[in-house]
């Protein structure tokens, strides 16, 4: 199929940048949406161009790198699925596709669609873990967790760290990496001794990065590509409200 | 074949880390025999770990919480992306949760013998024995396992083995494992006991009186080249199976780490030992990235069959009648049939696709079929085992399982070598230590299903930080200063390079070489191999270096985010490893594990070892871009389990 | 947002519950607007607690202006360049509508209180009765009126769907039942608030009241 892709050009994360239109001839509709981007670099760099630069590496939708607003929704069309998942037959030969990196003051463009989310590494470091020194476990037997506790935590727990939310929330709020993260933690018997520091902590880092505020507008949760539930931003406000009505 | 034309033969190698004596306390004894640091002295030792894989992550956490001052590195934008985060079946550990018979020993019994008799007994059965505390670590630090209604967890049989041992996650259980170590690595770092660098890559190792002092790193943001320096390296940088072009690694993994300090005097071990995986989904065209992994579980309920002729292999499958299909697996291995291990089921694909018997584009393909599943089982039933499998194939081939049978073609999965590492994990390079796939020590020749996560948080969790500590004993190593010759060498090298790679301005890209490679790999170097081929494949590699050198074409700067200057690096470093990898592979005129001589089968083509004359590890000595490598060989004696053949007829 | 917001939703249903006073008949209604003059007393002077409740209001109004305002001023600062694409809306229209319905809101209201309370853009001004101005307000020449009452009505009911189910997930709702239960009350106080404000202009329009 032949289409036409509008593509965010930027040179670094100082300059500048704008939408530049490439033609993408004969790509195979079983390409997925990366290889039709690795197909078109091949041409720009025999060309004398520069390459497209952008984010990805293991291409099975579990890393959480791949990272493209694509006709202005994250991760593309499809449901629940990532950017590298996403296959060239979801679109029609002609199509005219725009792509754009994460949209965040919290993500900055480094180039092209090349975004830095370190941020969300310092929403974890202020409270996303359970303290527990390696030796010091007592046997995994030792604290029985209710099977539907340990289900329901690892729903939670299958956040990539993507920033989809993030790149679709009309707020540019991580509510949902933030919440999909206390829940995880706050759901097992081992993540209650620190869970009312933790959601005060990450809260904080969260608003000290520059994400902007929830007002559950639920973008979040349609393009997250593990259909991490909005649900659980009210389990974060329940948990902050009992956090600092404790303190 | 011995010693010739492609490599000669050094002294032989020795562990001499290793405890002897009964193989149920070696490891008790070395912990107690290692020297210890004063937790006074630990604050005035760095530790550089580069890689925050399961290994390289659980590693630096622990190191940092013993109180070691710990700089990590990883090329990926954020430690929790490496690439153990894509493993999915599980983990295992002699917990003997289900009273079931399992035990240390039968964990170390079964390892030693999937291996192939080509592991170190001592360091499977200290892995067999860290097993259980890597559970107990991970369910403190929050990893959410499978849990039964009782609360307790859940365990599953896994691989073939009559155990049930294998913890699990749901089909995610590398990324629930990952982000316990991940989480436990941002502790640290925000405690500013970890000095974290995402985004930079290991391009040379620095070696200052004889010991590793550092490394060279490039910035991928802003391209700056720095020296970093600290008294112990530790490489955790993953496996190299990406010399393969198409593989189930991430985009990202590469061999660079480990193959410069191999380059810089570390012994690389039995290279050619690769896993390659039945069931995968097969290539869809010329613009193929990566190949995806199906879980094996899917081979307990569907059946494996390719047309009798190769006439019927373009007609649709539901065309082909049932006296038309061969379900080889079942027809050549009766008692096991479509279960039988990996490489069986691999070499069994190749044969009917070389056969011309291979299904769906480039007849590189063998059909799995649920058909019988579903009438047997009904439709509903399927879809809860595997539903979301079935989704992930539609997703990926545009195909629906349930009404169209599945194709999977072997892949590239793992890679069982890595540099040489001693009962310590410490490399033949003082003071430079490797852990999880990028080490060679514990699987042998061939890895068993759910042991790779076991050995990477093995090693990260409690092996390392206890050997390292036997070396760090005698530190501080004096100061090392960006001045100091080996450490301007070791960064002009890497400049150069670069300028190199930045200046020829040829008219081939390097994803072209990088596939060109691959082909040449996995056609003569993959599931099956021969003299013949190996010899081949080294003339067409040493010219395929050769066109890189003149003719690749790296667009951009070495000053800015360059992935293709990135990409260049770590394909030039494969071509060399891809030339090892053959050596090595013909040198081995033995069947083991992943490693399938043609030569070397039974009658019936079954895998034929020769413990006579290959009973050791093969670990090779860098002599030179143009010189013979050094085959240094390192016996392996088996007292407990005693070598003998598998069979699964 | 979600405690202004709640109490706000409290004002309206008491509102709502006095507008109905019409149907009972015009006098009856002009009464329950004197009652509400004499609320409290002879404890507070005439007129009083209902200066109470509308200082009360105005605070309850500044502050929930005031945490949206700095909402959307966080929400620009945390995405300086925009999507070239503009993006879809995928979640609720209800949700993203919040900020343009409320300005539209308050606009109505001033329009509001300057028709209905104080009479100076009513036909029967300042000094007339509240049920005549009511009267006067929604007589069907004056159709146009009445449209800007549905049309400001609805938007309030858009309002207050995605408000009320908002501030339930604010304050720690998290089940799927209550998923459910917060849905449910939102759409039908919505619903109810909209057909309660909805039922006096058009039983004018049509005649029933008059």
């Amino acid at each position: 199929m032949d289409i036409k892709v509008r593509v965010w050009r930027q040179a670094g994360p100082s300059t500048g940048g704008k939408m530049v239109t490439y033609d993408v001839k004969g790509i195979s509709p079983d390409a997925s949406f990366l290889e039709m981007i690795d197909v078109l670099n091949e041409t720009l760099i025999l060309s004398g161009d520069d390459p497209i630069a952008f984010d990805h590496d293991c291409r099975e939708g579990i890393c959480g790198a791949c990272s493209m607003v694509i006709n202005g929704v994250a991760h593309g069309p499809e449901k629940a699925t990532t950017t590298c998942q996403l296959h060239m037959r979801k679109f029609s030969d002609g199509d005219v596709i725009d792509v754009e990196p994460w949209r965040a003051a919290a993500f900055p463009v480094i180039k092209d669609l090349v975004v830095d989310r370190t941020a969300f590494d310092k929403i974890i470091q202020a409270g996303g873990y359970i303290t527990a020194p390696t030796g010091t476990a007592p046997d995994a037997h030792a604290t029985p967790v209710p099977k539907k506790d340990a289900d329901a935590a690892f729903e939670a727990a299958t956040c990539i760290g993507c920033g989809a939310c993030v790149a679709a929330c009309p707020n540019g709020s991580s509510m949902l990496f933030t919440a999909a993260k206390i829940a995880h933690l706050g759901l097992m018997p081992q993540g209650q001794p620190e869970r009312d520091s933790r959601v005060i902590d990450m809260l904080q880092a969260q608003d000290d990065a520059g994400f902007g505020g929830c007002t559950n507008a639920g973008e979040c949760t349609t393009v997250c590509p593990k259909g991490i539930p909005l649900s659980l931003i009210g389990r974060l406000n329940s948990d902050y409200r009992k956090a600092i009505t404790k303190r | 074949m011995t010693a010739n034309d492609f490599w000669a033969e050094g002294e032989p190698v020795f562990d001499k880390a290793a405890p002897d004596g009964p193989v149920e306390t070696r490891w008790e004894r070395r912990k107690f025999s290692a020297k210890l640091v004063n937790p006074a002295n630990r604050r005035k030792l760095t530790v550089i770990v580069v890689g925050t894989g399961l290994a390289g992550g659980s590693a630096a956490a622990t190191l940092a919480e013993a109180g070691y001052r710990v700089k990590s590195y990883c090329y990926q934008d954020s430690p929790r992306r490496a690439h153990s985060i894509a493993a999915q079946g599980g983990i295992n550990a002699a917990k003997n949760y289900r009273n079931d018979g399992d035990s240390v020993y039968r964990l170390f019994y079964d390892t030693v013998k999937g291996g192939d008799f080509r592991a170190r007994e001592s360091n499977v059965y200290r892995l067999a024995q860290v097993s259980v505390n890597i559970i107990d670590q991970c369910v403190a630090q929050g990893v959410p396992f499978a849990r039964e209604y009782g609360g307790l967890l859940d365990n599953r049989s896994f691989g073939g083995t009559q155990v049930s041992r294998t913890f699990y996650a749901r089909g995610q259980t590398g990324q629930q494992l990952l982000l316990g170590a991940y989480q436990a690595l941002e502790r640290q770092i925000g405690l500013g006991n970890v000095e974290m660098n995402a985004r930079h890559e290991m391009l040379e190792l620095i070696i200052v009186d004889g010991k590793a002092r550092g490394i060279v790193v490039r910035d991928m943001v802003t391209g700056e080249i720095t020296t970093e320096f600290a008294d112990a390296v530790v490489l955790a940088s993953g496996g190299y199976g990406n010399v393969f072009f198409l593989s189930t690694n991430a985009k990202g993994c590469n061999v660079t780490a480990s193959w410069r300090a191999h380059r810089k005097g570390a012994l690389f071990a039995n290279p050619c030992y690769t896993q390659i995986h039945p069931t995968c989904i097969p290539e869809s065209g010329s613009h193929q990235s990566k190949l995806t992994l199906m879980s094996e579980s899917l081979r307990n309920d569907g059946r494996v069959w390719v047309p009798k002729n190769a006439a019927d292999c373009q007609k649709p499958a539901g065309e082909i009648a049932e006296e038309d299909r061969d379900y080889y697996l079942e027809r050549i291995y009766p008692s096991f049939g479509n279960l039988v291990p990996r490489d069986i089921a691999s070499r069994a694909a190749k044969n009917v696709c070389d056969e011309g018997r291979g299904v769906g584009p480039g007849g590189l393909g063998v059909y799995l079929d649920f058909a019988d599943a579903i009438n047997r089982l009904g439709r509903k039933a399927v879809e809860a085992k595997y539903g979301n499998l079935f989704e992930m194939y539609e997703r990926i081939t545009g195909e629906d399982p349930y009404e169209t049978p599945m194709r999977i073609y072997p892949a590239v999965h793992y890679t069982m070598g890595g540099l040489w590492v001693d009962y310590d994990l410490q490399s033949t390079v003082p003071g430079l230590f490797v852990v999880g796939e990028a080490n060679f020590s514990d699987h042998g020749a061939n890895r068993l299903g759910a042991s790779a996560l076991m050995q990477g948080l093995a090693d990260g969790y409690f092996v390392l930080p206890n050997t390292i500590s036997n070396y760090l004993a005698s530190g501080p190593f004096p100061a090392v200063k960006a001045t100091d010759a080996p450490v301007v060498e070791a960064r002009k090298q890497v400049e150069d390079r670069i300028e190199k790679f930045l200046s020829i301005d040829g008219d081939r890209t390097v994803d072209s070489f990088h596939r060109e490679l691959g082909q040449i790999m996995w056609e003569y170097c993959g599931m099956e191999r021969t003299e013949e081929g190996l010899t081949k494949a080294i003339g067409l590699i040493r010219a395929l270096k050769e066109e890189f050198w003149t003719r690749v074409k790296v667009p951009g700067k070495g000053e800015e985010l360059n992935q293709n200057l990135e990409k260049a690096g770590r394909v030039a470093d494969f071509i060399e490893l891809g030339e090892l990898m053959c050596i090595d592979a013909l040198h081995r005129r033995e069947s083991c594990g992943g490693h399938f001589r043609a030569e070397s089968q039974t009658p019936d083509g079954e895998a034929m070892r020769h413990d006579d004359e290959f009973s050791y590890a093969a670990a090779w000595e860098y002599f030179g871009a143009d010189g013979k490598p050094v085959l240094h060989k390192e016996d392996l004696n088996f007292e407990y389990v005693h070598p003998s053949t598998r069979s699964y007829k | 947002m979600a405690a202004s917001g709640a109490l706000l939703v409290l004002f309206l249903f008491a509102h709502a519950a006095g507008n109905l006073k019409i149907f009972v008949g015009l006098p009856d209604f002009d009464h329950y607007a004197e009652w509400l003059r004499e609320l409290g007393t002879p404890l507070l002077p005439h007129a009083w607690f209902l200066w109470i409740q509308r200082v009360g209001l105005l605070v309850a109004i500044g502050l929930h202006i005031w945490a949206a305002t700095a909402l959307t001023i966080r929400a620009k600062k945390a995405r300086p360049v925009k999507y070239a694409h503009r993006p879809k809306v995928q979640g609720s229209y209800a949700a993203r509508t919040m900020r343009w319905g409320g300005v539209i809101i308050v606009l109505f209201v001033i329009y509001h209180i300057l028709d209905l309370t104080t009479g100076h853009l009513n036909p029967e001004g300042g000094d007339s009765n509240p049920s005549a101005r009511v009267v006067a307000d929604f007589a069907p020449e004056r159709w146009y009126v009445t449209l800007f009452y549905v049309v400001a009505v609805v938007a309030v009911g858009f309002h207050l769907r995605h408000g009320i189910w908002s501030a339930f997930r604010t304050l720690g709702q998290q089940t799927t039942k209550g998923e459910r239960r917060a849905q449910a009350i939102a759409l039908t106080l919505s619903v109810l608030l909209v057909a309660m404000y909805l039922s006096v202009p058009v039983a004018v329009l049509t005649g029933l009241v008059g």
